[in-house]
């Protein structure tokens, strides 16, 4: 009787992580996928130089980003200043080199939190059912209802302006669509043979929602959340922008762009080139998003 | 009821109708040269899905955006179809040629009132009123056996049963009086029971009119009953061709195959013979009312 | 009215509740968390310890949380919004003043949005995979990637700096301001009552490049929505039947799928119409455009905490009533649903 149970529990688990090794062989597939389409393969690569550019910035970049020099504000774009020099004679492409490693970690910290955040709310949700179901989808509803620029707003204002707040902020107000699309997937196999397999087997809900429905959400979770990234961008940019994110004299593009807002009319520059590479980041994760969803949904595609 | 077969000059004439569709560099092919004549008469075509019975129909109207038309013979009373503009076109399709489709559920618009559909039917090709084209349709709709015309001129297609919806159908498709009626498995997403009610209006109106008409089907029994002749299809290819009343003396294993797994009354009661399928195909056939 | 109908009213109502109910905790904990001392800032630092008890104990700031959660909203329902720190005005009298502004940017801007975006959403739609497809889903593509407050200000440094055709921030020139009496609150409206197209046109001119750069951004979601709509019903059955009954291409994107599609557009236009006012926190910035979303930014930057709330509460409320609405044009205009 013992070792038969045993047996079943083994099933149960090799069948789990079966399910799960075919979802990440297909998430392999897809990124191979990408690649072959030139807009999505412009995105990943985008993506990447971004990437590359954060870890090597302080090699890469011509000058200090923060040196300043007011014998040389204001320059326009040349030879020794490709981008230009701001009101402080500081190199605009320093800034903006440096400035990368600001947006991969609002990225990274977002997605930390974004990620766990929702695959833990949608699963639980998902799987318990009932009132806290009930409870949670409301609260993501409540969420959702906002625009995300202005809920994030409302956070930083509460918690004080910094860029610390500003990523908690937007981390804040980024999990509900996870959360519902990681419920939506547990209820798809909530009731899956496997699963009831370790039910019966005396799995802990606990143990049966992190070792067998987490693994199983979290490719799709991995596309949602690459898919947010460009608002989560924009989101950032905006908030620098209005004095609510990164404060100066951080190189972050949006406060950049606030900075050199006073002296735009006359030195195009400042704002041109900042701008210019957060649309082109923006750009690259919606090129990046629209590949996945084509990949993933034939049947929407272009 | 009497078959026209030998009529000298048939309304439309195919042969060596290949349509292929586009799959990556080349071309796949789903209807591999098939030909046949039509009279007025009843056609038959009787396959399995992804024979490519469904395709002839849209070909002969040129309704397949993404696909490659390809005949050495396409001729409807003189008019070249192959070679004919969409302009000619145009006033072919519904005029001349018109097709049933399968389920009206889907098949009709759901945001219009069906009166309204069918009067857009008959406005297209002829210079009409909107009280002409009404009355028309109201004529049409009892031609159809609809007991309260004006009443359901105007409802909505989701407020009409599937065996109406199809008659709907009919009435649309008819209005216009045109020579061909394509018929795409016009019963098979109906109940049993209005199935032949639906099939007996068609049947009436197109013998009185005089109207040549291809029923295409997955029913072998049926279409051998509705029907004067029958092209049998399998692979994008005609395997069998035949007089329905002559059916059982059918040659092709395939056909053969077919009739042998239709129930018939007073039959034996072992389980039906499966049909034998080559590993090559692997597609399903479509279940047997 | 039927029983199924009743409650389903009556479940739609539940819904709304709690999620009114849930978005006044979140406006209240929003408050609670501001770093700012509500009394301190009605006092001023001077203020000795006697006032300072006074004052709270008069706006309720030493009774435990759920009492002052209870406080809040019974306020609210007695349409007390609180004073505005900054200004010293009633929250409500501060907001209803900037509305207008903001309401003549977004209307514009929607009137762009939508009247581009579903023609060439359904033109993408039709020529699918076409080049006129690839084109307009570059564009499309950029406005969802754009930070549009840069795109403003680019819009400002060719528009107005370079080619000066275009006027710069602000709802008119300096010195027009004030010239005619503000009746509605809408300068054009405003403007055409007086009789004074000097101020008008001239409105116009300052409202030009902000709507379009805002109707831009929006054109793309409308643009992006509007083609997948389209595809989804340009494989619908009934098309066929539309061709096969001998209609023109034209009739039939027109008269049968585009008529399938008009309850979606109005439902997403209406969803867009809510989104500008994010685009108009950062637009109206760079536009020094005195309206709503400018109103916003300035209160959150010095944390005046009761009309961070009453602003949040308002775009919250604005959200879930533009919901309803969508929810209730399908009931109304989908013959299906009717």
């Amino acid at each position: 009787m013992t070792t038969k149970t045993i047996d079943i529990g083994t099933a149960a688990m090799t069948a789990s992580s079966e399910k799960t090794y075919t979802a990440w062989s297909r998430l392999l597939r897809v990124l191979k996928d990408l690649l072959a389409n030139p807009s999505s393969g412009f995105g990943l690569v985008v993506i990447a130089i971004l990437l590359v550019t954060a870890l090597v910035a302080p090699w890469i970049a011509p000058y200090e980003p923060n040196m300043i020099n007011l014998a040389k504000a204001l320059q326009p774009p040349s030879a020794t200043h490709l981008f230009g020099t701001d009101e402080l004679g500081r190199d605009v492409l320093s800034r903006i080199i440096h400035g990368s490693r600001i947006s991969l970690t609002i990225i990274t910290i977002v997605s930390v939190i974004v990620g766990p955040l929702g695959l833990l709310v949608g699963t639980t949700a998902g799987y318990f059912g009932g009132w806290y179901d009930t409870v949670m989808m409301r609260i993501t509803d409540i969420f959702l209802s906002f625009p995300s620029l202005i809920l994030s707003l409302a956070f930083v204002a509460a918690l004080g302006a910094s860029l610390e707040n500003a990523i908690i902020a937007i981390g804040l107000t980024a999990w509900p669509p996870i959360a519902r699309l990681a419920r939506a997937e547990t209820l798809t196999f909530r009731n899956a043979d496997y699963i009831s397999a370790s039910r019966m087997q005396g799995a802990s809900k606990l143990r049966i929602i992190i070792k067998s429905i987490m693994p199983m959400c979290l490719p799709s979770v991995l596309v949602r959340v690459t898919l947010s990234m460009a608002t989560v961008i924009l989101t950032a940019a905006g908030l620098g922008f209005l004095g609510l994110g990164a404060q100066p004299p951080l190189p972050e593009w949006g406060a950049m762009i606030a900075t050199g807002r006073r002296y735009m009319l006359d030195n195009w520059w400042l704002v041109a080139f900042p701008g210019g590479a957060i649309l082109l980041v923006s750009l690259a994760f919606n090129l990046l998003g629209d590949g996945l969803r084509d990949a993933l949904d034939p049947k929407q595609g272009h | 009821m009497e078959t026209q077969m030998d009529n000298p000059t048939p309304l439309l004439r195919v042969e060596g109708l290949r349509v292929s569709y586009r799959n990556g560099k080349a071309f796949t092919p789903v209807v591999k040269g098939v030909s046949f004549d039509l009279g007025r008469e009843r056609l038959g075509i009787v396959g399995e899905s992804g024979s490519g019975k469904s395709t002839i129909g849209r070909a002969l109207l040129k309704l397949l955006p993404t696909a490659r038309i390809e005949a050495d013979r396409m001729d409807f009373e003189g008019t070249d179809l192959l070679a004919a503009s969409e302009r000619q076109m145009l006033s072919i399709r519904g005029r001349r040629i018109s097709m049933i489709l399968q389920d009206p559920k889907f098949s009709l618009n759901p945001v219009h009132r069906v009166g309204d559909q069918i009067a857009e039917a008959y406005r297209v090709h002829n210079k009409a009123s909107a009280q002409v084209a009404r009355d028309k349709t109201l004529a049409m709709l009892e031609a159809v056996k609809i007991r309260d015309p004006e009443r359901v001129y105007g409802l909505y297609p989701h407020e009409v049963s599937g065996g109406m919806g199809q008659r709907i159908m009919i009435a649309m498709m008819l209005i216009p009086e045109p020579q061909i009626i394509i018929a795409d498995e016009p019963t098979s997403a109906l109940d049993v029971t209005v199935r032949m009610q639906v099939l007996n209006i068609l049947n009436e109106l197109v013998t009185n009119k005089g109207i040549g008409l291809i029923m295409i089907s997955h029913d072998l029994n049926l279409v051998r009953n509705f029907c004067d002749r029958v092209l049998v299809m399998r692979h994008g290819e005609v395997v069998e061709e035949r007089a329905a009343r002559d059916m059982q003396n059918c040659v092709h294993p395939y056909t053969r195959g077919l009739l042998a797994a239709q129930p018939h009354i007073g039959g034996s009661r072992r389980p039906l013979p499966v049909l034998n399928r080559e590993p090559a195909m692997r597609s399903t056939l479509e279940a047997q009312p | 009215m039927n029983n199924a109908r009743f409650s389903a009213f009556g479940r739609q109502a539940g819904t709304i509740l709690v999620t009114l109910i849930g978005l006044l905790i979140l406006t209240f904990c929003i408050g609670r968390l501001m770093p700012v001392d509500p009394v301190r800032a009605i006092v001023g630092e001077e203020a000795d310890r006697a006032t300072y008890e006074m004052v709270a104990e008069r706006i309720g700031a030493n009774l435990p949380l759920y009492q002052q959660f209870f406080k809040y909203v019974s306020d609210l329902l007695h349409g007390d919004f609180g004073v505005s720190i900054r200004t010293g005005q009633p929250v409500i009298n501060d907001i209803l003043h900037v509305m207008p502004a903001t309401i003549e940017l977004a209307t514009f801007a929607i009137i762009v949005g939508a009247g581009l975006g579903i023609p060439l959403g359904i033109l993408a739609a039709v020529r699918r995979n076409k080049p006129v497809d690839h084109v307009i889903r570059f564009l499309t593509l950029i406005g969802h990637s754009m930070p549009i407050f840069w795109t403003g200000m680019i819009g400002l440094i060719v528009f107005y700096a370079a080619l000066d055709l275009v006027g710069g921030g602000g709802r008119v020139s300096d010195y027009y301001i004030g010239l005619v009496p503000e009746t509605t609150g809408f300068l054009l409206i405003d403007s055409m009552l007086a009789g004074d197209w000097e101020v008008f046109w001239d409105a116009v001119n300052h409202l030009l490049l902000p709507a379009s750069i805002l109707g831009y951004s929006s054109m793309a979601y409308i643009t992006r929505m509007t083609r997948s709509f389209m595809l989804d019903q340009l494989n619908q059955e009934y098309v066929t039947t539309a061709r096969v009954k001998g209609l023109s291409k034209s009739r039939t994107i027109w008269h049968h799928a585009f008529a399938n599609i008009r309850v979606q557009l109005v439902t997403i236009v209406a969803l867009a119409y809510g989104s500008l006012l994010e685009g108009a926190v950062l637009i109206e910035t760079v536009f020094s455009w005195p309206g709503f979303g400018q109103y916003i930014t300035n209160n959150m930057l010095v944390g005046d905490m009761n009309a961070v709330m009453t602003c949040v509460l308002l775009v919250g409320v604005i959200f879930i009533g533009l919901n309803l609405l969508s929810d209730a044009l399908y009931k109304i205009f989908d013959p299906r649903t009717r």
